[in-house]
């Protein structure tokens, strides 16, 4: 059992990053440094060394933010990080494995994957940072762009229904599902703990923020304004519980949405063939920490 | 059974690219169904348990050869296989491998086209897909097996040539020699050779995961081992991570191919009988080499002079090896289960006078008779 707060050391995100690739390229008010913060602080709590981690990544504005993690970082194709991350994690188990991803990535070309992942619940820990549109190819809709919305590919406002990916993950399988925003960083932290911290297929989606592109063609204020906006769409009774009730675009559940104790893919695979598992409960050494 | 015995079993070509895979050290497979490659997946799932291997059958094509270039880079050796349609699929994760330089072997048991085409039917359409199906200047390498022992030789060795230079290679056959069953011999473990990457060494903070380390392949990082580096599709420079800097993409271009070109004494492979004082020599590979045989023992028993030259390599081509025994005056002939997609290769190196392109694209293997007759056509006007 590793301890939220165990490492002696305080945070410093420095060592987690490449600071040599500084300056990045994220757009000022972008939220996915936040959450990439929160990431690395979970990381740094739960103990887990550098080399015993593996960040794969998608396309899009998500996808770029794992080249910035010294770690063993894999930047693949559009949609389709789970499908290398699932090869990785089956060939080494012996890693932490950890797929960044964004609401294109995840939610339209790589859907199969995602739900197929959940199915699976093979013990990676899934980041999808919802910032409701294309932000790398200029500001196209995605599939959980908000009603109306303005886009450079809905000119008249978005006209289509969202997906929600929490609801969309518990369905197809996913043991842990949850979902935060960029505001609350420290609760953020504590949700990439836990999923970390569970055996199986976790789900993370943080609502992010687009600022420069999203924002501005919508009139959503700056990003302070943004982020206000995303913790006024809470739904208070949803703190720190499961909620069961269907999520509403206004109206955010944030926490832990679902957590299931179902086997764990590679546990499962190996148990199935009679071979023994192998050991892999220390943190330093990746696998699944309990 | 001992590994020491020779063992000899009658198998069909898609279970003996999958005996070999095992026998190269593959210890990870990522497959999805298709006719008519399915039976390579189906012995993997048995055989890979056994030998502490992993066998999964991914959400799609697509998912199934991203899946092996993750477990490659995991450190295993890694192959799927596949066909047609499939192919066509994984060709954004075969250009990932090209770019991002991560061995694998993917069978393609060729059936007809384009699109779902005849999947029961033989076809050799894909030869040209082998060689440019995914976006860019990448290198490939493909080797054309014409037998179910051949097979076993050129997947074990599509994974020491993958091993060895950082390279996708594809093991190019069809659906005749997929579901052949013939006797073949498989041999000793110790009796052939197992080609091992070259993992990283050295000071870490020096490490550039795409230098090249001597002969034109770089080392590659294992995860855990201290070296954390990064992969990207996105061209990238020395050190791993993306630029575009224009000299920069030209050098790194250029040696994703001089580590064919310097190497590729390795890759090549052919067999050339009696090309030099030939009249006429067919060109021809996989399962149209077996029809070829025969009707070049016929046309030599009406006393024509003809010669076979068989790419084994299918790509890079042979091209040197073509020149030096080839006579240069002899008519050259290529049959192939297509429209005529290698013999457009041929032409651009013996020239379009000399060459004359035998294609069938009706879903049948061309047969000994029809090649005899294309011999005898191209002897009398000559």
């Amino acid at each position: 059992m590793v301890e939220t707060g165990k490492t002696t050391q305080e945070f410093e995100i420095r060592d987690y990053l490449r600071t040599e690739l500084m300056p990045h390229f994220m757009c000022p008010g972008c939220g996915h440094g936040i959450a990439l913060r929160a990431l690395l602080w979970a990381i740094h709590d739960l103990g887990i060394a550098k080399d015993n981690l593996a960040v794969v990544s998608g396309i899009g504005c998500s996808g770029r933010t794992a080249a910035y993690i010294d770690a063993n970082t894999i930047h693949t194709t559009h949609g389709r990080p789970l499908s290398f991350a699932t090869g990785l994690k089956l060939a080494r188990p012996d890693l932490h494995v950890v797929v960044i991803t964004g609401d294109g990535d995840s939610l339209a070309i790589g859907g199969n994957h995602l739900i197929h992942a959940c199915r699976r619940n093979l013990d990676i820990t899934c980041v999808l940072l919802n910032n409701e549109v294309y932000g790398m190819t200029g500001g196209q809709v995605s599939p959980t762009t908000s009603a109306g919305r303005y886009t450079t590919t809905t000119p008249a406002g978005n006209h289509e229904p969202v997906f929600d990916a929490c609801e969309l993950a518990t369905a197809a399988g996913a043991s842990f599902v949850g979902r935060e925003i960029t505001m609350h960083v420290t609760a953020l932290r504590d949700l990439f703990v836990q999923g970390l911290k569970h055996s199986g297929f976790s789900f993370i989606e943080v609502i992010s923020d687009c600022t420069e592109i999203y924002g501005r063609k919508n009139e959503l204020g700056n990003s302070p304004e943004m982020v206000m906006s995303h913790k006024a769409d809470i739904r208070p009774e949803s703190y720190g519980n499961v909620v069961d009730e269907p999520f509403r675009p206004t109206d955010l559940n944030v926490g832990v949405l679902s957590q299931t104790d179902r086997p764990e893919y590679y546990t499962a695979y190996r148990q199935h063939f009679g071979k023994q598992v192998e050991g892999n409960d220390d943190p330093k050494k990746g696998g699944a920490v309990t | 059974m001992k590994k020491t015995q020779v063992k000899l079993q009658a198998i069909q070509g898609n279970h003996s690219s999958a005996l070999a895979a095992i026998d190269a050290g593959c210890r990870f497979y990522a497959g999805y169904p298709i006719t008519p490659s399915s039976e390579v997946a189906e012995k993997m799932s048995s055989l890979l348990p056994d030998v502490d291997g992993v066998f999964i059958q991914m959400e799609d094509e697509i998912a199934s050869m991203g899946a092996i270039l993750g477990a490659s880079l995991g450190g295993k050796k890694v192959m799927t296989a596949t066909s047609g349609p499939g192919f066509s699929l994984k060709q954004e994760h075969i250009g990932f491998a090209a770019g991002a330089e991560i061995p694998c072997v993917i069978i393609n048991v060729m059936r007809g086209g384009p699109s779902t085409g005849m999947p029961t039917r033989p076809s050799q359409g894909d030869v040209m897909q082998a060689r440019w199906g995914t976006h860019g200047d990448h290198p490939v390498i493909v080797l054309a097996p014409d037998s179910v022992a051949e097979i076993y030789q050129q997947t074990l060795r599509a994974f020491n040539l993958a091993e060895q230079l950082r390279v996708p290679v594809v093991v190019l056959f069809d659906e005749v020699l997929g579901h052949l069953v013939e006797s073949i011999t498989i041999p000793e473990a110790d009796t052939f050779e197992r080609v091992e990457r070259k993992w990283a060494s050295g000071p870490e903070a020096e490490f550039q995961p795409y230098r090249d380390s001597g002969n034109g392949v770089p080392e590659m990082a294992m995860p855990g081992s201290g070296y954390r580096v990064h992969t990207t599709g996105l061209t990238h420079a020395e050190h791993g991570f993306p630029t575009q800097d224009p000299e920069i993409v030209e050098r790194v271009t250029e040696r994703l191919f001089n580590k064919i070109s310097a190497n590729y004494s390795l890759v090549e492979s052919y067999e050339a009988e009696q090309c030099e004082k030939a009249d006429v020599v067919i060109v021809a590979y996989g399962i149209t080499a077996r029809a070829t045989r025969r009707a070049l023992r016929k046309a030599r028993e009406k006393g024509i002079g003809a010669g076979l030259f068989r790419p084994v390599t299918l790509w890079p081509f042979p091209q040197e090896r073509f020149i030096e025994e080839v006579n240069p005056d002899a008519q050259i002939l290529v049959p192939e289960m297509n429209r005529g997609q290698l013999s457009t290769e041929i032409e651009r190196i013996a020239g379009r006078e000399r060459v004359t392109s035998l294609p069938r694209f009706d879903g049948e293997p061309i047969s000994p008779q029809q090649i005899l007759e294309k011999i005898v056509e191209i002897t009398a006007h000559g």
